[in-house]
């Protein structure tokens, strides 16, 4: 059913629109397939600051350990989708490294796949 | 994208999928055997996003958010595993793609008075090939089912693993965690690689 003009969106909206202005309306990252498990770090490039938003610089600071997208996700309070686009952001300024994509986009393989067996056993 | 040499220094993640019925028990399994509280993070969907760069035409999209739990293992220095519970609703199910991509297997939990809860969950898991074992929760008040008779209702294949399991013992999820990853081993290919 069409919207009265007058209300083009309803209040189901809001928490759309806010978290997507933190990323300037873009909702995919640039940089192609982050998955949520993908390990990041923030590397010191040197970069300029400007132009980064308090929500680029809070995952700065909490990946300078690698950590997942997941975890920073939760650590900075924004849906996945938005923590992707910002760590395309920083991944394009050279601020953040992410390990090489093709080893997160395959099921684990069997030396991997051992070595997880073998320290959940230690647990 | 710099990535050269980062994997020297960057831990491989492993990605576990929890699944199974609404309330059956998934983040408390998640929160027993993960060495911090389960995180929640949520992503944000809109219909019909696909081929949408933007917020362009946003007034015609529905919009909701689907919360996600997950708990970390790191197994050492170099390998951290992530258990990720699955959204329960149904009509989440194309989250769970991107989850279960490259995933190395599940855990269904089910609750054995509400079998058809696990249903979607073992459909998704063998339509895609994904290694899974089925956890029976235990609950006051369920029977105890051997595991021919869990196979049986839930008419799965005699090669899939059924455990008992008790999500609130950090031993027994445990002991489902290494029961899926024998279970993901024994599916790998032989020595040679099988070129399908």
């Amino acid at each position: 059913m069409a919207q009265p003009p007058d209300h083009w969106f309803d209040e189901e909206a809001g928490p759309l629109v806010r978290p997507y202005a933190m990323t300037r309306g873009r909702t995919r990252p640039a940089t192609g397939w982050l998955d949520v498990a993908t390990q990041v770090m923030a590397v010191d490039s040197g970069g300029d600051p400007l132009g980064l938003g308090p929500e680029h610089q809070a995952i700065l600071r909490l990946c300078r350990q690698p950590l997942s997208i997941a975890e920073l996700a939760a650590y900075v309070d924004l849906p996945l989708v938005v923590a992707k686009v910002l760590l395309s952001d920083l991944i394009e300024r050279g601020d953040v490294v992410v390990r090489a994509p093709e080893q997160v986009a395959s099921a684990p393989g069997r030396d991997l796949l051992q070595a997880v067996l073998d320290g959940v056993r230690a647990l | 994208m710099v990535s050269v040499h980062s994997e020297q220094i960057i831990p491989a993640s492993v990605k576990v999928l929890v699944a199974g019925g609404f309330g059956v028990g998934k983040t408390t399994l998640v929160g027993s055997v993960s060495e911090i509280p389960p995180l929640s993070t949520e992503e944000l969907l809109t219909e019909a996003s696909s081929g949408v760069d933007d917020l362009a035409g946003v007034e015609g999209k529905t919009t909701t958010t689907v919360a996600l739990d997950f708990g970390r293992i790191t197994v050492s220095p170099r390998i951290v595993l992530y258990l990720f519970g699955t959204p329960g609703q149904d009509r989440f199910w194309f989250m769970w793609d991107e989850l279960a991509y490259g995933a190395a297997g599940a855990i269904v939990l089910i609750d054995t008075r509400r079998l058809e809860a696990s249903f979607a969950a073992i459909d998704f898991f063998e339509r895609r090939r994904i290694p899974f074992v089925v956890a029976v929760n235990h609950f006051e008040g369920s029977y105890d089912y051997e595991a021919d008779e869990v196979r049986k209702a839930l008419a799965i294949n005699d090669s899939i693993p059924v455990v008992a399991c008790d999500a609130r013992k950090k031993d027994s999820s445990k002991l489902a965690l290494i029961k899926l990853l024998e279970h993901a081993m024994s599916r790998l290919p032989a020595a040679e690689p099988k070129v399908s």
